[in-house]
C-alpha cells in the first residue's frame, strides 16, 4: 500500500508548500500565463459566486484506501474528523438558508461515527438531497458497514462513486490491489437494493478519473461504455457518469513531479483552458466546509488550506450567507484543471 | 549538448509550419481537424487508427501525440496494442505477400 503524504513527512503534505511550487516554475518564468491572468483577460478576475446551493461537507480525512491521486491525501493514517457540533452548526445553517445540497465527502465519510445520524439529521431539517461520494469498498470494509446500502436507500441518499475505469487493471493500478473487484460487489449490493434501476428514484452515479496524466474523454462516449461494459460482464448498472479531471495537487501532484509529466501536464491544461468552463466551476455555487468547520471555495482550496476570503467570514460560526455570496474566490493553477476542455466539477463536465 | 534528428518539444511547434506557407498550412490544419471529428468513425476510433498508422509511419510525434489522445479518449490498453499489431501484421503482411512475387519469378527462372 502506498503512504499518504503526511505519514512519509513529505514537503506537498502542507497546502503552502504546494502552492508555493504551483506559483513558481512554468508560471513564475513567465513560460505560461497564470490562471489570474487567463480569466481577467476574460474580465472573470476577481472570479465569484452565483448563489450558494450546496454545502460541501468533508466530515474528515480518514480513508479505508490510499489511492494515488487523492487530492485529500487521505488514509488510515488521517485522524482528522468532524465532531457532532459541527455537524450540528451546518444543519442549522441550512435549515435556514436556501442551500439544499449536502454534500458528504471525505475520506471515506462513512468512517465517521456521527455519519448515519447526520444524514438524518438533515432529513429532518429539510436539506432537499444529501450526497454520499462512497469509495464503495467501504461497504465491504467491516460488517459494521455492509448495511450502508440499505441505510443510504432508507434515507434517499444519492450515492455518487468512484471508479476510475470498468476495467480491473486499470482501476487496482490507481486505487489498490483489489480495489475493482470489491467495488463491483459493493456496486451489486448497491443495485439489489434498487440503486440505479429505473424508477426506484434511487441514484448511483459514478466518477470516472483518467489514470495517469492525461484528461477525461468525452463524458457521453465513456458513460456509454461504461453501461455497457458494467452491464454486459457485471449485470451493474447506474444512472449517471461523471468525468473529473485530476487537479494538480496533493499526491497527484506528487506523482507529476516525481515521474516528470509536470510541465507538460500543466501545459495540457492551459492549452486546453475553456473560457465557457468558468462560468460553470462549482467554486461558484457550493461551500466546502473542514471536520473544524472552516469555510472554503471548494474541496481543492480545502486541502491547499485556502480557506475564503476573511472579510467573508471563515467559520461556519461567522456564517453571513450575503457576505459569501459577495466574496472574492480564491484561486491559484490548480484551477486550470476545473476549467480545461470540458470541463470539471464534482457533478462532471460544466461546459 | 546532445543533438539528435528528434525532440519532443518540437511536437509543440507542429503549427509553426504555417510561418514559411500559411495558407497551405490553414487548408491542411483545417482538413486535419474535420478529419478527426466524429463520424461515420468514432473519434476514439481515429485515434487508435491513427495510432496504428503512426507506428507505420515510425513518427515519433504522431506516437506520442496519439498515446495521450487514445487514453484521452477512453481507449484501453489493450485496444491501443492491437492497434500496433494491425500495423505489424500488415506490414509483416506486406512484405510476405511480395513472396508471391519472388516465388513466380523462381518459377519462370527455374526449369
Ligand atoms: S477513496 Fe477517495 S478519499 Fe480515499 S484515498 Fe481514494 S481518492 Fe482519497
Ligand atoms: S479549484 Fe476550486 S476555486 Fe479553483 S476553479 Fe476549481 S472549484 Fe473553483
Amino acid at each position: 500500500m502506498i503512504k499518504t503524504l503526511r505519514s512519509q513527512n513529505h514537503s506537498l503534505a502542507s497546502g503552502q508548500e504546494q502552492l508555493r511550487f504551483l506559483s513558481n516554475g512554468i508560471f513564475g518564468s513567465d513560460k505560461l500565463p497564470t490562471f489570474r491572468e487567463k480569466i481577467d483577460t476574460l474580465g472573470e478576475f476577481p472570479l465569484k459566486p452565483t448563489n450558494i446551493e450546496i454545502f460541501q461537507v468533508n466530515v474528515g480525512y480518514m480513508c479505508n484506501q490510499v489511492c494515488k491521486h487523492c487530492h485529500v491525501d487521505a488514509g488510515p493514517d488521517r485522524k482528522e474528523i468532524m465532531g457532532r457540533e459541527t455537524m450540528q452548526r451546518c444543519l442549522d445553517i441550512m435549515s435556514k438558508t436556501n442551500i439544499h445540497t449536502l454534500d458528504l465527502t471525505g475520506g471515506a465519510p462513512e468512517m465517521n461515527p456521527d455519519f448515519r445520524w447526520f444524514v438524518e439529521e438533515a432529513h429532518k431539517v429539510g436539506v432537499k438531497e444529501v450526497i454520499v461520494r462512497s469509495n464503495l469498498t467501504i461497504i465491504l470494509a467491516n460488517p459494521k458497514y455492509h448495511d450502508l446500502p440499505e441505510f443510504f436507500k432508507k434515507n434517499g441518499v444519492r450515492v455518487v462513486s468512484s471508479l476510475p475505469f470498468y476495467q480491473p487493471d486499470k482501476t487496482d493500478r490507481q486505487r489498490g490491489e483489489g480495489v475493482f473487484v470489491k467495488s463491483i460487489e459493493a456496486l451489486q449490493m448497491l443495485n439489489a437494493v434498487g440503486y440505479g434501476k429505473e424508477g426506484s428514484g434511487l441514484y448511483l452515479d459514478l466518477v470516472y478519473n483518467p489514470g495517469g496524466a492525461f484528461l477525461p474523454g468525452n463524458q457521453a462516449e465513456l458513460e456509454r461504455d461504461f453501461k455497457k461494459e458494467l452491464k454486459n460482464h457485471y449485470g451493474i448498472d447506474f444512472n449517471s457518469l461523471f468525468t473529473i479531471t485530476n487537479l494538480p495537487i496533493s499526491r497527484f501532484l506528487d506523482f507529476l513531479i516525481r515521474t516528470e509529466n509536470y510541465e507538460e501536464y500543466m501545459e495540457k491544461l492551459v492549452n486546453s483552458f475553456n473560457p465557457a468552463a468558468v462560468k460553470g466551476v462549482m467554486c461558484r455555487n457550493t461551500i466546502s466546509v473542514d471536520y473544524d468547520g472552516y469555510m472554503y471555495d471548494c474541496d481543492f482550496n480545502q486541502m491547499l488550506g485556502l480557506k475564503v476570503d476573511k472579510q467573508a467570514g471563515q467559520h461556519i460560526n461567522d456564517f453571513n450567507l450575503e457576505n459569501l455570496e459577495n466574496r472574492h474566490i480564491a484561486i491559484s493553477q490548480h484551477c486550470y484543471g476545473c476549467t480545461a476542455g470540458a470541463g470539471s466539477s464534482c457533478q462532471g463536465t460544466v461546459a | 549538448m546532445e543533438k539528435t534528428y528528434y525532440d519532443p518539444a518540437d511536437l509543440k511547434k507542429f503549427g509553426d509550419v504555417a510561418d514559411f506557407q500559411p495558407e497551405l498550412a490553414k487548408k491542411f490544419f483545417d482538413y486535419y481537424g474535420d478529419v478527426f471529428k466524429d463520424g461515420a468513425l468514432t473519434a476514439r476510433e481515429k485515434s487508435l487508427i491513427a495510432l496504428a498508422v503512426a507506428h507505420a509511419v515510425q513518427c515519433p510525434y504522431c506516437i506520442d501525440a496519439y498515446t495521450s489522445d487514445s487514453l484521452e479518449k477512453g481507449a484501453t490498453e489493450q485496444q491501443m496494442m492491437e492497434a500496433v499489431h494491425v500495423t505489424t501484421a500488415i506490414r509483416g503482411g506486406a512484405s510476405l505477400v511480395h513472396g508471391v512475387q519472388m516465388m513466380n519469378k523462381v518459377k519462370k527462372l527455374s526449369m
